[in-house]
């Protein structure tokens, strides 16, 4: 048995002071790292919640967004034929022809771009996460929208009965959509005619979303779409198309990181500074605890322990403090579409975890060094340092 | 097994200081059997903390040889060391040294910790050594909530905890007022009569000698010979 853990925790205690600021350092450290990771883990949760797992985006080859693909009429004509598509209620194929553009949306805190989708009612069977909770679906042929519910509740113009302004004039907010987490909480969708109409763009639409039977016709399905020269196509299922948008994080994830790998390196040091006073100011004690015959390697564990102790409780406070921002909405610019896409901060369980280890690494590393001093020194020699 | 506790030969202690060399501890023989209480006596710096510390194996001699309780000290491995003065050695120290933070009966239980004993009975034994030295209503107080003699009293009951064979004290009396310090010197007394501890105590003290069966002088680093004391003492 070794010193008991008691022992630690009162000299933290009795040092009130230090060890706050400490601490502190520690959970401000932990908490940057985890309001970073908790933002990605929010977009990530959106864009990845966003794909039905037989969902395959047909777009043109190298399109790296849908945004930026091409697909023409005829090409629907082609692709709805193929085999391994999922027929719906209707008898007719579960394949969508869909044009995605981006329109700018006057708000209060300025004009934001916002991705508008222009689907045929195919469009909704393929999302059945998306549920109407506002008014109703839009109508084929006329000026209607449905927006998802994170626009509507941060641009007043766009709730239900009121008009947004883009292309040739106005458009009547018919319905509001619930899509989970989903990205299509973000979007607004109308009808693939008007949109085309209005953006002119009548043969040059952008992708097609199709439903496959299962996994192995998915895979036949996919092999078959790349082969079609006729076609030209690239056909990601839509998981791996919206885990690819995830990118749009990585600056944001890069800045957050970079800086609480900054502030880590600071509080190691900080922890360093910490437990080598307290290795110092302790030193007879250190030399009468060898006397009683604690070993060397004794002291050096009691003295990680403490430094361990002192960035466990660095941790906590961390948590405690991205805790509040746990499914805070916001809104990020997504780089890879040059679109707004709101998302919840997520701060798991599993997160904090994390940044409870972080914190535990911060101080392993911090405390080592000084307790190594504490468990080299000779016992006469410490016994003198009073 | 002999009765022989602690035995010296030509036991010498150097420290190199850069360039000089002081000699703390020359060529000294001495033997103490089991049941003994010696006191070490002699003017400042002439070797007796010295010696003390190379009984404890609180640090190595430069020559000569040493056993104490049958061990070859020179033999031992740091960690050995750490066992054996856990099981065998108790120290008491001039100032105390308790640790703050920690209760009455939390310091005394420390050494118990690096034993097999359960938390019952480690609780039970540091109750009882606090008893034994007249402390058993203290146990909760703080080393900061008691007085001198008191906080010696205590270093005594974490001294016997372990029920050690050998006690080992420089100066216990060293920071005491005159009725603490026989307090200490009783405890040691008894301790030695009625639970035949060996004891060997360092002090400055003459009527602190007086409790002790034998007086060993040292001078300038030589351990002077039996009934021998320094000049001018
Ligand atoms: N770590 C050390 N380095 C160098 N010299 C030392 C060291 N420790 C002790 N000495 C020297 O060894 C000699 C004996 O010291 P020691 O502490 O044994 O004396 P002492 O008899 O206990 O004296 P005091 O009564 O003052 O405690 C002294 O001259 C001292 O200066
Ligand atoms: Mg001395």
């Amino acid at each position: 048995m070794a010193l008991p853990l008691t022992y630690n925790w009162r000299n933290l205690l009795a040092r009130k002071t230090t060890t706050l600021m400490t601490a502190l350092g520690i959970a401000l450290t932990v908490a940057v790292l985890l309001a970073t990771a908790a933002l990605v883990d929010g977009l990530k949760t959106s864009l990845t919640s966003t794909a039905h797992p037989l969902n395959v985006l047909v777009m043109r080859k190298g399109s790296t967004a849908e945004l930026n693909s091409n697909r023409s009429p005829e090409d629907y004509q082609i692709i709805k034929v193929k085999r391994g598509i999922a027929k719906g209620p209707n008898g007719e194929p579960l394949a969508s022809l869909e044009l995605v553009t981006v329109v700018i949306l006057e708000g209060d805190l300025g004009a934001i771009n916002i991705t508008a989708r222009g689907i045929t009612p195919q469009g909704w069977l393929l999302r059945e996460g998306v549920k109407i909770v506002e008014g109703r679906q839009f109508q084929p042929g006329r000026r209607e929208i449905v927006v998802g519910k994170s626009i509507a509740s941060r641009y007043p113009a766009a709730r239900l009965g009121g008009t947004i302004d883009f292309g040739r004039g106005p458009w009547q907010v018919v319905g509001v959509m619930d899509a989970g987490r989903s990205a299509a909480n973000s979007e607004l969708f109308c009808d693939l005619n008007q949109l085309a109409a209005d953006q002119n763009r009548a043969t040059a639409l952008s992708s097609v979303l199709v439903r496959a039977i299962d996994e192995v016709a998915m895979q036949a399905l996919t092999n078959d779409l790349t082969a079609d020269t006729r076609l030209n196509a690239d056909a990601p299922s839509e998981s791996s198309y919206y885990a690819s948008q995830t990118q749009s994080a990585a600056p944001l994830q890069f800045i957050g990181t970079f800086v609480a790998l900054i502030m880590a390196i600071g509080s190691c040091f900080a922890a360093m500074n910490t437990m080598y006073a307290a290795v110092a100011r302790r030193a007879a004690e250190i030399g009468t605890l060898r006397v009683l015959g604690f070993s060397k390697g004794g002291i050096l564990l009691s003295f990680l322990l403490e430094s361990l102790l002192l960035s466990f409780v660095g941790g906590i406070l961390g948590c405690l403090l991205v805790l509040p921002l746990n499914n805070l909405q916001t809104g990020i610019g997504n780089f890879v579409t040059f679109s707004e896409i709101t998302f919840d901060f997520r701060v798991t369980p599993e997160l904090m975890l994390t940044g409870l280890a972080f914190a535990l690494f911060m101080g392993a590393v911090g405390g080592l060094f000084p307790a190594a001093t504490a468990a080299r020194k000779e016992i006469l020699t410490a016994l003198k340092q009073t | 097994m002999s009765n022989v506790v602690i035995e010296t030969r030509q036991l010498t202690k150097e420290f190199v200081r850069g360039e000089s060399k002081v000699v703390a501890l020359k060529d000294a023989n001495i033997t103490i059997e089991k049941g003994e209480f010696v006191a070490l006596m002699g003017p400042s710096g002439s070797g007796k903390s010295t010696l003390l510390h190379l009984i404890a194996a609180m640090d190595r001699a430069t020559g000569g040889e040493i056993r104490v309780l049958g061990e070859d000290l020179r033999k031992l491995s740091d960690g050995d060391i750490a066992r054996w003065r856990n099981a065998h050695v108790g120290f008491v120290f001039q100032s105390f040294n308790l640790i703050p933070v920690l209760s009455a009966w939390e310091n005394v239980e420390l050494p118990l910790k690096l034993t097999k004993l359960g938390k019952a009975a480690r609780l039970d034994h540091a109750k009882k050594a606090l008893e034994l030295v007249g402390l058993g209503d203290r146990l909760d107080h703080t080393p900061r909530q008691l007085s001198g003699g008191q906080e010696q009293r205590v270093a005594i009951a974490r001294a016997i905890v372990t029920d050690p064979d050998l006690i080992l004290a420089d100066e216990p009396t060293g920071n005491l007022d005159a009725n603490s310090a026989r307090d200490a010197l009783d405890l040691l007394g008894r301790l030695n009569r009625e639970f035949g501890k060996t004891i060997v105590m360092v002090t400055h003290d003459p009527h602190a000698a007086k409790s002790a069966s034998k007086v060993r002088y040292l001078e300038k680093g030589e351990l002077l010979p039996i009934g021998q004391k320094p000049e001018d003492w």
